[in-house]
């Protein structure tokens, strides 16, 4: 083990959206950053994002404002999300774009004025758009602009470094103090003094193969996170994308802003074609929230009237839209389908997409560890019950600064060199630098991720729930299972605690025998490992007012 | 579908290399490169073609799996490649794949190399923006397609002319210069265009082999022209 030193630094974990935008706010702030990362930001999940970031900047003649941004955030979140946050997520939204017009973002223009799009759940466009690549042209911006201070000193990449632990100091009230960082090049442990921001993605990892995320993302670094007690959020808030396709080893998403543009669903009924949300819903019609886009896809497929696979018919498109606003939509549907969307009607199917929930933070981005901050998917913020479409890239990077602010207005507190000494005086238990050397089983992984898909399905029930929780305990009591392996499961056992504690429906959470929305569910389920390696878990539900109601 | 995939194996950068040999077979038509190294990481006790056990995991990047990141660029048959965009069906008439690192990068373990060298020449070249970059309509095009860079090193692996710590830095660090040189002020682009003079106009022999092998179909041509245009000719459009 190298000595242990960096004491100055904020050490951030993840280099995707959040992770960049936390280093560059740093920096603006003079303070230096480690930016850690198992890869290079460049081969970031950030970069998959496509359809755009949202933001009221008013450039179509529709009398946008963020107040109006406000109201589709919480309302597509059905009341969850926490309105003071969404307040300044939305009001800093047209700032961030305008920051990332300055930095070369080429996004789509007309008489050099943004051109925004339509997007799902949202009455008016909002949405900020670089053809059909926004995450990749938005990372390329932010790294070149990391880079710059990365030149100065004020930002010090370290690719290929996986998180092994958080250092803890500490009895009632848990201290951060740095953190434990395996370089994978060259398997050495090094410990890193100073408060810690996570930015550590969602927990695609959990859910191998089915998800629309990245497979660097094994889920690991939440589950340790969880094990160590960092208090996690809305765990049974799973966002399925209405249209995914398989392509080998994951789903590819198919861009909402797709239907933005005019892609319409449909399914056959009775050897016709079906357009069920342009009935079922005359207003946004194939733009409602994601949640209930998916929900009604199960419901079509469910129908004996109905054939089993949902199309989106992309044929109408305007040859300028595949041109200048989708054309790399086409060439994936081409590449990997074989299917022409400007001919063929495309088969979708829901795919997991997104996590609403993850660590809980407050307003300013804290976890309950004290100096241990999270921003990004991996936190609980902002999304609610349902993220809409254009926020996930807003979420990430407003997130990263406001974490980076709230560590920066906490550097006077730090009291000179007291989480230095907390950092040198840290028990690096031989069972935590031990465990690094092992990997969790892939038989493992998949036996978890089996259990879990029915349980957190689109439409859930206390019985597949039910099922699910003692697969889990059974799972747990297997012999010879290493430290790794035991967390997955606990964090598992958490995302069913939680769908099992919500006896509603809400958002992305559809219960089949609670079929009602349910306002005294009208808050955070929460979920915190409270006793060591127990399985201990506690679930409480909070209201908007964050006080503790009911206990599980 | 069933081939043999032939694998060149390293433990760790200070170890022989060797090659090893895996019969894979799989019902999945569209299953990729990337897609076989990954089922057969999760086969506890596979056995090569000697029916030696494979020692697991066989290290590779991989992540996106969809073509957008570049993690998992390697030698594919004599070509850079990414493994997430090689479908097995490919190869299945000459019944072999051979997987190869990036020959033009350390190896650290097995397909993965230590390709830090290319955020370091991006350092180098100063491509980030001091003042504003907003993009003029006119160079739009220009700046989403620079934009586009996996910064995966296909195109160093065939450029005749890079070598990791050379003065040429090849491809992978013009095409994030065209992005800024395509939109910076030209007050603003001293500094640029003088790192682009000496690390990418001096030094590219045209062979323009990496136009082929760009994972991303960027239009490398017309990126080179124009940021030679702009660089060194003082084209401003």
């Amino acid at each position: 083990m190298e000595n242990k030193n960096n004491v100055q630094n904020i050490n951030i974990i993840g280099a995707g959206l959040a992770g960049l935008s936390a280093a560059i706010t740093l920096a603006e702030h003079n303070i230096p950053s480690n930016l850690f990362s198992l890869q290079p930001s460049e081969r970031a999940q950030s970069v998959l994002a496509e359809g755009g970031i949202n933001g009221a900047l008013n450039t179509m003649g529709e009398e946008d404002a963020p107040q109006y941004h406000r109201e589709d955030t919480l309302r597509a979140g059905v009341y969850l999300a926490d309105e003071e946050a969404v307040r300044g997520l939305t009001e800093e939204a047209p700032q961030i774009i305008r920051d990332l017009e300055r930095l070369g973002v080429a996004f789509n223009t007309q008489n050099n004025e943004i051109l925004l799009r339509n997007f799902g759940g949202q009455k008016k466009k909002r949405t900020a758009y670089a053809r059909s690549s926004t995450g990749k042209i938005i990372m390329t911006a932010l790294i070149d602009e990391a880079r710059r201070y990365e030149a100065r000193g004020l930002i010090t990449r370290y690719p290929h470094h996986e998180l092994v632990s958080l250092l803890l100091a500490g009895e009632s009230e848990k201290i951060c103090c740095g953190v434990l960082m395996r370089n994978t090049y060259t398997t050495r442990l090094r410990g890193f003094a100073g408060p810690v921001i996570l930015a550590i993605g969602g927990m695609n990892g959990v859910f191998p193969e089915l998800t629309t995320g990245t497979t660097s993302n094994s889920g690991d670094a939440l589950a340790q996170m969880f094990a160590q007690g960092v208090r996690l959020g809305n765990l049974e808030m799973i966002q399925y994308h209405p249209t995914t396709i398989g392509i080998s080893g994951k789903r590819c998403l198919v861009t909402e802003a797709a239907r933005g543009e005019g892609g319409r669903l449909y399914v056959m009924r009775n050897g016709e074609r079906w357009y069920f949300m342009e009935e079922k819903y005359p207003e946004l019609k194939n733009l409602m929230p994601r949640d209930v886009v998916s929900r009604e896809m199960y419901f079509v497929r469910q129908d004996p009237a109905c054939g089993d696979q949902v199309y989106l018919d992309l044929t109408g498109l305007a040859e300028e839209v595949w041109r200048k606003r989708l054309p790399d939509l086409r060439a994936e549907l081409l590449h990997y389908l074989s299917l022409d969307p400007k001919t063929d009607p495309i088969p979708v199917e829901p795919g997991i997409h997104y996590f609403m929930g993850g660590i809980d933070v407050d307003r300013e981005h804290r976890t309950n560890i004290a100096h241990l901050y999270a921003a990004g998917e991996c936190c609980d913020q902002y999304h609610g019950a349902n993220r809409l479409g254009g926020n996930s890239m807003l979420g990430a990077i407003y997130g990263g600064r406001v974490a980076a602010r709230t560590v920066a207005a906490s550097i006077p507190e730090l009291a000179g060199d007291q989480l230095q000494e907390l950092f040198c005086n840290a028990d690096l238990h031989e069972e935590i630098r031990n465990q690094y050397a092992q990997e969790a089983s892939p038989q493992i992984i998949l036996e978890i991720r089996d259990i879990l898909v029915p349980a957190m399905a689109i439409v859930r029930s206390e019985q597949s729930l039910k099922s699910a929780e003692e697969k889990l305990a059974r799972l747990l009591e297997r012999e010879g299972l290493h430290e790794r392996e035991k967390h997955r499961i606990y964090l598992a056992q958490a995302m069913v605690a939680s769908a099992m504690f919500r006896r509603e429906s809400r958002g992305a959470h559809y219960r089949e025998d609670y079929p009602q929305r349910d306002d005294q569910f009208c808050g955070l389920t929460q979920a915190e490992l409270t006793q060591g390696t127990d399985i201990h878990m506690q679930i409480t539900c909070r209201s908007g007012s964050r006080q503790i109601r009911e206990t599980s | 579908m069933k081939l043999e995939i032939k694998i060149c194996r390293r433990k760790s950068m200070f170890l022989q290399e060797y090659w090893q040999s895996i019969l894979f077979e799989t019902e999945e038509e569209n299953a990729t490169v990337a897609h076989a190294l990954r089922q057969i990481n999760q086969t506890k006790g596979i056995v090569d073609t000697d029916g030696k056990e494979v020692e697991l995991p066989i290290r590779f990047d991989c992540s996106c799996l969809q073509k957008k990141c570049g993690a998992c660029a390697m030698v594919i048959n004599g070509r850079p490649r990414l493994a997430c965009d090689a479908a097995l069906k490919e190869f299945v008439k000459k019944g072999q794949v051979r997987l190869e690192p990036l020959r033009k990068f350390p190896v650290v373990a097995d397909l993965i190399v230590d390709r830090s060298i290319l955020f370091e020449n991006l350092k180098i070249m100063q491509t980030w923006v001091s003042g504003s970059a907003k993009v003029p309509e006119k160079h739009s095009d220009e700046a989403y397609e620079a934009s586009r860079c996996l910064q995966c090193g296909c195109c160093l692996e065939v450029c005749p002319n890079f070598y990791a710590g050379g003065s040429f830095f090849g491809t992978a660090a013009f095409v994030p210069t065209a992005r800024l040189l395509s939109s910076l002020p030209v007050e603003e682009q001293q500094a640029i265009r003088a790192q682009y003079k000496a690390h990418v106009y001096a030094g590219c022999g045209k062979s323009l082999a990496c136009r082929d092998v760009c994972p991303a179909g960027i239009d490398v041509d017309h990126l080179l022209s124009s940021s030679n245009g702009i660089a060194v000719w003082r084209h401003h459009g």
